[in-house]
């Protein structure tokens, strides 16, 4: 006889949803000869210095806890890093926590932020992660959709819109996974005024910091007023390429970082030791790997929109992240269809875009984090499916355009 | 010479993989085919673009592997000329692979390519070591090639793909 295990199960828990690219790993794992643009991850190893100085560190014996908010030393680095590139000051000794990934330090802010009942807001799509963290940690998640009419960016007066007296925070995150919108300083500026006239919180995941490619980059916390009400989210997995080492970041005014450091202490004590030393050597030496890792994905970025549009699947242009996010409407599929039926007929995976939220629905996401070579051929069979679908490829596309 | 970032960044498109259509590098640069094709003659007559050479690892090609060989050239200069005239006339010789005036203990560095050591010796001992004003040569065989231009040379490919087909 097994156990009625629905009863011991957390409510909560159960009703998470499993998320819809997990069901699109099990298709595409199963299948051989696949040219996957369905990766959230840099196609780039971890710069060499960077593997070096972690297998240093384990050959001298670096095997033992660190202080729980990470080494004072990477910290360090970390905050004149936010400091230099960003222009945004924090205090090393109690500002900042090193965690597992950049998933970690949301799901720390949620908890440490949330009571029963209250609402956050997250910009669809959005990462599969933020609506479950939310749900996770009590909060309700309330969903703001964006289109592409204006490139997939929130506007300050979307955001008013779905502010309710429960709201508590929002989530956003500029460059986006998965549409790539960036949002610019003046964008943040206007929606600063609304998040400071509700007196709202704001986790701003900035993972995507580092692959900015036609602006740079403004952090919220950098924004007058913010930096008192902004958690800041980062870490190493993109812009450092550095996604299996499970390292990120968060900084904070010292009274949320308190917090977030009990949660912190009692569920992981540390991030790993040895994997800190990488971290020190990733933001002290490695910034120009960073930066022609940016160049390799701009100019693919070019590319594939370019390709995308004259094959007539509309595609604005994101101005940061790895991640294109054209339509697919002009086949007459659903995203779930398009992107199972290219894999059988093709071979190529995508990620259908309803799993990043409804707003999502009628899109699909490619990953630019692929060689050139790669991306040449995913492009032309994607053509070759689009038209097998009778859709038309756009003769007239005009040769020269600025990214907007 | 001074170039535009346009430039710049065809140059380095190229750099990477030189086969890579026109059309396509247009559309990474932002920039209209003709462009590129302008741009890429402009940099051939200027010799900033010196040639499209592939790197093959012919030491995987039976019947093939090449024997190559550094060699340290101490030389007298000549008066006017210093080293030029000498390397001028070294580099000539075809089986030269390249040729460095080098500060330190000697003064020409070159690499020589063969199909036999023989063939290098004698290139060494008969060519070489005769011309006036080589006053010694040191020569290094080379045993492995673990990285070349930039390019490292393994059987152990790094370039694998190792992410899953799918991930957030
Ligand atoms: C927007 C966004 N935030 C956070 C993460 C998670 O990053 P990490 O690997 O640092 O946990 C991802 C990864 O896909 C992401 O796309």
């Amino acid at each position: 006889m097994s156990l009625e295990y629905n009863r011991y199960l957390s409510q909560t828990a159960k009703e998470l949803q499993p998320s819809g690219i997990r069901k699109f790993f099990d298709l595409a794992a199963s299948m051989e000869g696949v040219i996957s643009l369905g990766v959230g991850e840099p196609d780039f190893v971890t710069p060499w210095s960077i593997r070096e100085a972690a297998i240093l560190s384990i050959e001298q014996g670096f095997t033992s806890y660190t202080a729980n908010p990470g080494m004072l030393e990477l910290r360090q680095e970390i905050t004149s890093y936010l400091g230099t590139r960003f222009g945004v000051k924090y205090d090393p000794t109690n500002q900042v926590i090193v965690t597992i990934g950049a998933s970690q330090a949301i799901d720390l802010a949620f908890r440490a932020i949330l009571n029963q009942g209250d609402e956050v807001l997250i910009v669809e799509p959005a990462f599969v992660s933020y609506a479950p963290l939310v749900s996770i940690a009590g909060g309700t998640p309330i969903a703001v959709a964006t289109s592409p009419v204006n490139g997939f960016k929130v506007t300050a007066a979307q955001i008013e819109a779905a502010i309710t007296e429960n709201t508590k925070a929002i989530l956003l995150c500029s460059p986006n996974n998965p549409t790539g919108s960036t949002l610019t300083k003046d964008e943040l500026l206007e929606i600063s005024k609304v998040l400071k006239k509700h007196d709202l919180l704001v986790v701003s995941d900035e993972i995507y910091a580092e692959l900015t490619y036609d602006e740079s980059f403004t952090s919220m916390a950098s924004i007058e007023g913010m930096y008192e009400r902004t958690i800041l989210i980062n870490g190493f997995s993109k812009g450092f390429a550095m996604t299996g080492w499970r390292l990120g970041f968060l900084a904070a005014p010292k009274e949320f970082v308190e917090v977030m450091l009990k949660i912190f202490q009692y569920t992981t004590m540390c991030a790993p030791n040895m994997l800190q030393h990488g971290a020190i050597e990733a933001l002290r030496n490695t910034y120009h790997e960073v930066e022609s890792m940016r160049n390799s994905y701009r100019r693919r970025r070019n590319f594939v929109v370019q390709a995308l549009n004259q094959m007539g699947l509309d595609c604005h242009t994101p101005g940061g992240a790895f991640y294109v996010f054209p339509s697919i409407r002009a086949t007459g599929l659903s995203s779930e269809q398009f992107a199972e039926e290219l894999l059988m007929q093709e071979k190529v995976a995508v990620v259908p875009g309803h799993v990043f939220g409804e707003s999502g629905e009628g899109y699909i996401r490619c990953s630019y984090a692929t060689s050139m070579p790669q991306l040449q051929e995913a492009l032309k069979r994607i053509q070759r499916f689009i038209e097998s679908r009778g859709v038309n490829p756009k003769k007239d596309t005009v040769e020269c355009h600025t990214p907007s | 010479m001074r170039l535009s970032s346009e430039e710049i960044e065809i140059l380095k498109i190229i750099e990477e993989n030189h086969k890579i259509s026109v059309e396509t590098i247009a559309s990474m640069a932002l920039c209209s085919e003709e462009t590129v094709n302008q741009t890429i003659e402009k940099l051939e007559q200027a010799k900033i673009i010196m040639s499209y050479p592939t790197l093959i690892d012919w030491s995987k090609v039976e019947g093939h592997e090449n024997v190559v060989a550094m060699i340290d050239v101490k030389v007298t200069p000549k008066r006017g000329v210093g080293f030029d005239e000498v390397a001028g006339r070294i580099s000539r010789f075809s089986e030269v692979s390249s040729l460095y005036l080098m500060s330190g203990a000697y003064d020409l560095s070159i690499t020589v390519e063969g199909k036999t050591m023989n063939q290098i010796a004698t290139f060494v001992s008969e060519k070489l070591s005769t011309i006036e004003n080589v006053v010694s040569t040191t020569t290094h065989f080379m045993l492995k090639k673990y990285k070349h231009d930039g390019v490292i040379f393994s059987s152990d490919n790094e370039d694998k793909d190792r992410r899953m087909v799918v991930t957030p």
